[in-house]
């Protein structure tokens, strides 16, 4: 009877494997929440950083973050969509096909610091942008391009085939079945898709040190003159963001809290991760339930 | 003058041949029903009709279809074609979309945003497929919501908004329960008045039913077709005999 | 019907075609200008600079600010591997365990609790892990062996953790995909559940297993912020676990910014982030090679 009790002491082994990594993981999240806990207020969520002395927030590398985001988002979501819409519906075997998919590989596997780099030398110094967060949205597009077309084209290829031949076979074009049927019958897919990748993003700083820079101005939210190095509305100001702030901090904080800064603004960033990510699976649920008629 | 006219047609599946010089003529106004084994031809014959084969790679046809004297693979745009002849598949397949969007579907994808005519069709539609009654109140209740006999009435009623002329059903009540079944069937019944329908079955008595016309296909060849009277008690071929008489015990 | 309306359906169906062909095109330009822009940086080392390749890869002098620039890039290519691997080593049994765990042992408490904690450890962007690494486990590795702490021993230790969940989720897909009838097959001859994950499941899956591993590898090669904030960059090759030591990522890192563009020293950095661009390339291509060999595929 060895067969049995190995098979006993594998199952205790891979219960204890499973059950270490859980424990872990709920300490790493209780850990940074607990450090930053006296930091989870508004006033360090909204007033500027101070140098040299303590009591400053991270107001506006928070706002960056978001408008970095949302600006990555407008971007490389419809050309993701494209290209998973080309690779689900339209791309034929062959050589062309298999390019495309080599470089969506390629790319997702792409080190985020060399993007950094290629962002640098194209979008800050070949532009004239210098450090700025439309460099800074094009670094992040590249990154997330690959994974919003794989996320799109798996999606897409999972719809089914007989709702593709019903709308054939009522004389629409190929075009109205994507537009009309398939995309909206994978939507719950994408949007999920798209939520976690913005974790991603939002969390990403390797691509930033050098495209979107490692300061911030000033914010000056009653200016709304894009052109004005102060006002929100500027993509090309520079503009350091949250993760980036943390590493900063770090390796080249001169305040006496800057040890309580990153705690408090790594637990913010942990939070908005963990936000992200319930909200996926939420909404995955309701757009799931929704699409099959479930009440 | 015939609805359809089949002559020759030979279809491969890259080096399979699965139809063989099919030659078959359907009349306007009536029920064709194609029965044989599976695998028989049957189904890929029917989706020969309105060019659904299109959509598979390393298919080649030849010979002719003719409907209302024309060519539907010279000279009929592929689009039109699937106008005129509509299909209802197998397994109910509704768009994740509302009653009403399902059935608005075809009519806006070929141009019409009018509100009070799109109204006007979903309401024919229904009222032909003989699903209003069920879901009036629920019109826009998610497609996926009703049962699987209603969902195959959604889908006929989808293809009537498009009106067409031709309806294509292939085995429409495989996946739906005997009582359903029988609504789908009196719908035929009435439909036939309007339009022309060939349906696949592989349930004997459903095409003694239900047919005008019945063909018998086996191993992709059309082995015999005509009244389904004449092919039931009076069958030509010894092949068709042997299938009807083995079916019915 | 509207004539009009056809043609004009018939155009749109055309244009949806360029536009989301134009999507795809627009990422194999993105790989082009990409290796094409790090190349003709990184080459300049080399053809501007006259340094030989040889000097590059296999000396340890990095001493970029000399009158007479020495760039031996060895200790980074050395330290990559080291940390890398080492890292891999910790990272692959736990990560493979805990997928079989999700698939074979618990489907249950998998899905509903291991599942999601991996999600949740892969979102956890890589300066947290950072932070964690440099204000916990670098004053505990100072405190119980010795040393600053920075070390070759912190970086493992972070990467081990951010390559955990990209093996146990590619680990676990393909196990999953495995079919049915080899487990019943399996079972059927009276074998235990260990019996038929070692000697059946594991067998099996290897191919994909392999992938997953390759894959952590290249994100631990990768990855910059996370281990450059703990291994200490000090520019030569360790000797020991404990001491400080630099990666090809971490000194692109810390010393971009530095730098003015065009000098030996910049490019150099370049010629570096060439390497870390081919690495990558290569580990792609060693993946679609191990994946071709799969038996369930």
């Amino acid at each position: 009877m060895k067969a049995k009790l190995y098979d006993k002491i594998a199952t205790i082994y891979f219960y204890v494997v499973a059950g270490f990594l859980v424990a872990f993981l709920i300490s790493l999240i209780g850990y940074i929440l607990y450090q930053g806990r006296t930091r989870l207020n508004l006033s360090f969520l909204t007033s500027p950083p101070k140098f040299m002395e303590a009591g400053g927030g991270i107001g506006p590398q928070l706002f960056n973050s978001i408008e970095l985001l949302v600006i990555t988002l407008i971007i490389s979501v419809p050309i993701g969509l494209g290209a998973g819409i080309y690779m689900a519906e339209y791309a034929r075997p062959g050589l062309f096909t298999e390019v495309i998919r080599l470089s969506v590989e390629t790319l997702s596997s792409m080190p985020s610091i060399v993007v950094g780099l290629f962002g640098l030398l194209v979008f800050v110094t070949m532009t004239g942008w210098g450090y700025s967060l439309m460099a800074g949205a094009l670094a992040l597009t590249v990154l997330n391009l690959p994974v919003m077309t794989r996320v799109s084209e798996d999606a897409i290829k999972s719809v089914p085939s007989s709702l593709r031949e019903a709308s054939f076979a009522l004389g629409a074009t190929k075009w109205q079945t994507i537009t009309k049927v398939v995309v909206p019958a994978a939507m719950p897919g994408i949007l999920t898709g798209i939520i976690l990748t913005a974790g991603r993003i939002f969390g990403e700083a390797a691509a930033l040190l050098y495209t979107a820079g490692m300061s911030s101005p000033a914010l000056n939210f009653s200016n709304l003159n894009p052109s004005s190095p102060t006002s929100p509305l500027n993509l090309f100001r520079p503009a350091e963001t949250l993760a980036v702030y943390i590493w900063k901090v770090n390796s080249e904080g001169l305040a006496p809290d800057a040890r309580q800064i990153a705690d408090g603004a790594s637990a913010v960033l942990l939070l908005a991760v963990l936000t992200f990510n319930l909200f996926a699976r939420w909404l995955g649920g309701v757009l799931y339930r929704r699409m099959t008629g479930e009440r | 003058m015939k609805k359809i006219e089949v002559r020759d047609l030979d279809l491969f599946y890259g080096e399979v041949q699965a139809l063989k010089k099919i030659n078959l003529d359907v009349e306007p106004n009536s029920v064709l029903a194609l029965i044989g084994p599976s695998g028989c031809g049957k189904s890929t014959f029917i989706r020969t009709l309105n060019r659904m084969n299109d959509l598979i790679e390393g298919v080649k046809i030849s010979g002719t279809v003719l409907l209302d004297g024309k060519d539907i693979y010279k000279e009929v745009d592929v689009i039109e074609l699937r106008k005129k002849v509509g299909m209802v598949f197998q397994k109910p397949n509704p768009f994740p979309m509302t009653v009403y969007d399902n059935v608005a579907y075809g009519p806006r994808i070929h141009g019409i945003r009018d509100k009070r005519t799109l109204n006007e069709i979903v309401e024919k539609s229904l009222k032909a497929a003989a699903l209003w009654d069920e879901v009036k109140d629920r019109l826009h209740h998610s497609a996926l919501s009703l049962s699987g006999g209603q969902q195959q009435r959604l889908c006929i009623a989808r293809t009537l908004a498009v009106e067409p002329e031709v309806i294509l059903m292939d085995e429409p009540t495989s996946a739906l329960d005997p009582i359903s079944t029988m609504k789908i069937e009196e719908l035929i019944e009435e439909l036939k008045k309007k339009y022309t329908i060939i349906i696949v079955t592989h349930n004997m008595q459903q095409a003694g039913r239900v047919s005008d016309y019945t063909a018998f296909f086996l191993n992709g060849e059309l082995v015999e077709w005509g009244p389904t009277d004449q092919v039931f008690y009076n069958p030509k071929d010894k092949r068709t005999e042997d299938y009807i008489t083995g079916r019915f015990g | 019907m509207d004539k009009r309306y056809e043609v004009a359906r018939k155009r749109q169906d055309m244009l949806g075609k360029v536009i989301v062909f134009s999507s795809a095109v627009l990422l194999i330009v993105l790989v082009i200008s990409l290796f094409y822009f790090v190349a003709s940086k990184g080459l300049s080392t080399f053809i501007v600079n006259k340094i030989p390749l040889k000097e590059f890869l296999f000396s340890a002098e990095w001493r970029p600010d000399r009158e007479v620039p020495q760039v031996g890039a060895l200790p980074f290519i050395v330290g990559s591997v080291l940390v890398s691997i080492f890292a891999i080593l910790i990272s692959a049994p736990l990560g493979v365990s805990s997928a079989i765990f999700m698939v074979e042992i618990s489907k249950k408490m998998g899905q509903k609790i291991l599942q999601p904690a991996i999600e949740i450890f892969v979102g956890i962007p890589s300066v947290v892990y950072g932070w964690l690494g440099l204000s916990v486990l670098v004053p505990f590795i100072s405190k119980h062996f010795g040393g600053l702490g920075f070390s070759l021993l912190a970086g493992i230790l972070v990467l081990a953790i951010m390559t955990l969940p990209t093996i146990t989720s590619v680990s676990a897909d393909t196990i999953r995909s495995l079919p049915v009838e080899i487990r019943e097959a399996s079972y059927a001859l009276g074998a235990t559940r260990w019996q038929t994950i070692r000697h059946v499941l594991i067998p099996a899956a290897k191919p994909g297993i392999l992938t997953a591993i390759i894959l952590g590898l290249a994100r631990a090669f990768g990855e910059a912020l996370a281990v450059q904030m703990v291994i200490g960059n000090r520019p030569v090759i360790p000797k020991s676990f404990l001491e400080p030591m630099s990666t090809i990522t971490s000194i692109i890192t810390m010393e971009m910014g530095n730098t003015v563009m065009g000098t030996a020293w910049n490019n150099a950095l370049w010629s570096l982030a060439l390497l870390l661009l081919i690495i990558s390339f290569f580990f792609i291509i060693l993946i679609r090679l191990v994946g071709r060999r799969g038996m369930y595929r």
